[in-house]
């Protein structure tokens, strides 16, 4: 099968949605060459740098029939516009009592690695977790951000794509033919017996090669990429946990109120996965600091490889005896 | 312009329509029959009149908390709004938004919103879909003195100059957000210096002459359904009660300012005309009043004996299917 890039395939699904239905607009404070030569300036527009407004032109969009992409480049602009995402776009639908659907597709870049320092650096999905009405989209692949894309720019909902920054480079096999990936829907990326790893976005590359290291151990480690935050795949984390009994959470974003403390929560409060757990779960996330510039700092403020072993070495040995 | 008497009257019943429906809100509140947050329009009628008299449905506004009287003006329907401000499943919004958040996709309204200024980058968007229909239609959008305060108004004239937007930005200058004067707000002094900067065509009326409003209006919708968008329409008035309707909220303003502007009622002043001109008799102000009360009761009625929204209702309209 051809390899082609995370950021070609998301250009991919966003010209094949904009070929199908000509009421699309794509929104951004950059210019999208590849889209504005095939789809025109009318549809491809570069906007002022003014993240509320655009966001908020979104809404207005959709309120009037068109769908929109606002590709607001990387997560900490958006808290520039957090009036029209929080008070509008997530709120906007329900608010009006269903009578208008309000489809756009935010994009924007998340996570640390780069020595962005903090402002450039931030991971905020669990934030938006907290605003009911938003849909939230973590693509770990090319292959998973072409098909969650594709769903995306088909659903009826404000959504929000996150993707690392780290991986816009990042080849893998892409087909050729159409395809979706709905949302909701776990991918089990490597199936194993001893513990449940849930890794977020970028993380899951991290806990695969954990995964590798382990099992020359003997550990047997089950991955599971939820994919999108909401809505979450509940049923998929909660049957690998009961046939491990051994839960890790790995999440770049912050450890206090995050995605990975939500998950801890519907697992232990879940009678037949509590009952099933072998070890107290665990979680690795980022420490709970702005992410620093000094690449040593930074290293050690996010999750990585070493991390996710050490923790699930911890969740084996601390295991009850059955 | 000349104005036909039908027009004369059709502008002079929206009015009143608009002042009875708030009377009746402003009289029930004060009794306890209505709760919430109510931001009256009464003193400023005219403006949404003389401006939605020039839009069909497919001409999209967007509305502000103090939003009822463009609902009217706009076409919507007065018992699905009596029902969502008191909260009933019948309303515009099954009773989840109340009197700040009604909305009517099916007539070009795009909603109120609470949040001052708010409005103002959502009737971008609906100013970009007119401009990609390309069939002539515009969009428009109400604010106050107090959301020329706010960036979202900068950046959405700066947007709008740069893309050519048929977008019609409509001032209501009342002079206050809530009671701190726009003369102490905004530095730029006179409103319309600001749209001058970004070299947005222009221009201040009186908002409580109903025709004044009106024959602006024409001339700015006119230029923005030929593409030579966007325009800015600075309406002087006046809001008569409260910045929302409240026994502890104090009103500040001082009481011969609030004297001098009722004796400038948009419609006392409009109805003297009209009948001065003969295209209203007495007899005819008496039955039209009493029409629209009619309706307004009827209205109010049905808010009243419309049922509540089962609690469980909360769970839908989260998200859209």
């Amino acid at each position: 099968m051809r390899e082609i890039t995370y950021d070609q395939a998301a250009t991919e699904a966003i010209q094949e949605e904009f070929r199908r239905n000509p009421k699309t607009v794509h929104l951004s404070t950059d210019l999208a060459a590849d889209l504005t030569d095939e789809f025109g300036a009318g549809r491809i527009r570069v906007t002022p740098i003014a993240e509320n407004n655009f966001v908020g032109a979104a809404v207005g969009l959709a309120g009037s029939g068109f769908r929109t992409v606002a590709n607001i480049r990387m997560a900490t602009f958006a808290f520039v516009a957090m009036d029209q995402l929080m008070n509008h776009a997530a709120k906007i639908t329900y608010m009006f009592g269903g009578q208008a659907t309000f489809p756009v597709l935010y994009r924007m870049t998340v996570g640390a690695g780069i020595s962005a320092a903090a402002e450039h650096s931030v991971t905020p999905y669990p934030m938006y977790m907290n605003a009911p009405g938003l849909k939230i989209i973590l693509p770990a692949t090319p292959y998973d951000v072409k098909g969650l894309l594709k769903t995306a720019l088909r659903d009826n909902n404000p959504v929000i794509s996150f993707e690392h920054v780290c991986l816009g480079g990042m080849k893998g096999e892409v087909p050729e033919e159409e395809y979706f990936i709905p949302f909701g829907q776990a991918c089990v990326r490597r199936e194993g017996a001893d513990v449940t790893v849930v890794a977020l976005a970028k993380m899951v590359h991290d806990a695969m090669d954990a995964a590798a290291e382990l099992a020359e151990e003997g550990v047997s480690v089950e991955v599971i990429d939820p994919r999108t935050l909401v809505p979450l795949d509940t049923r998929t984390i909660l049957d690998s946990v009961m046939k491990t009994g051994r839960l890790v959470v790995v999440d770049e974003a912050c450890q206090t109120c995050g995605a990975a403390a939500e998950i801890l929560a519907l697992v232990s409060s879940d009678r037949a996965a509590f009952s099933a757990l072998k070890a107290a779960p665990a979680r690795v996330c980022g420490l709970d600091v702005p992410i620093p510039f000094s690449p040593p700092m930074e290293r050690y403020a996010i999750p990585d490889k070493a991390k996710i072993v050490e923790a699930v070495r911890g969740v084996m040995r601390s295991s009850k005896p059955s | 312009m000349v104005l036909d008497d039908q027009t004369l009257m059709d502008l002079y019943t929206t009015m009143l329509t608009i002042r009875r429906f708030e009377e009746r809100v402003v009289t029930e509140f004060y009794a306890g029959n209505i709760i919430g947050f109510i931001h009256s329009y009464i003193g400023q009628e005219a403006i949404a009149t003389g401006v939605c008299k020039h839009f069909g449905v497919k001409d999209r506004i967007v509305s502000h908390h103090r939003g009822h009287g463009h609902c009217i003006a706009k076409g919507a329907d007065m018992h699905k709004m009596m029902a969502e401000i008191h909260g009933k499943k019948t309303g515009y919004c099954k009773g989840k938004g109340g009197s700040m958040h009604i909305a009517d996709f099916s007539i070009g309204m795009l909603g109120a919103d609470g949040i001052v200024g708010a409005g103002l980058p959502i009737a971008c968007g609906a100013a970009i879909a007119a401009q990609l229909e390309g069939d002539g239609h515009v969009a428009a959008v109400f604010f106050g003195d107090g959301a020329c305060q706010e960036g979202e108004f900068h950046e959405a004239l700066n947007l709008a100059a740069i893309w050519k937007l048929p977008l019609l930005f409509v001032c209501e200058n009342n002079h206050y957000g809530v009671n701190t004067p726009a003369s102490y707000s905004l530095a730029a002094g006179e409103i319309v210096r600001m749209p001058e900067a970004y070299h947005i065509a222009n221009n201040q009326v009186h908002g409580n002459d109903v025709v004044a409003v009106l024959e602006a209006a024409a001339e700015a919708v006119e230029l923005l359904r030929r593409g030579e968008g966007p325009f800015f329409l600075e309406c002087e008035t006046y809001r008569w009660h409260k910045h929302y309707l409240s026994n502890e909220l104090e009103d500040l303003r001082p009481r011969e300012e609030l004297e001098a502007w009722a004796e400038r009622c948009p419609i006392a002043a409009f109805k003297a005309k009209l009948i001065a001109q003969n295209v209203l008799t007495c007899d005819d102000v008496e039955r039209i009043d009493r029409e629209v009360c009619a309706e307004v009761d009827e209205a109010y009625q049905f808010g009243v004996d419309s049922p509540y929204p089962d609690p469980e209702d909360a769970l839908e309209d989260v998200y859209s299917l």
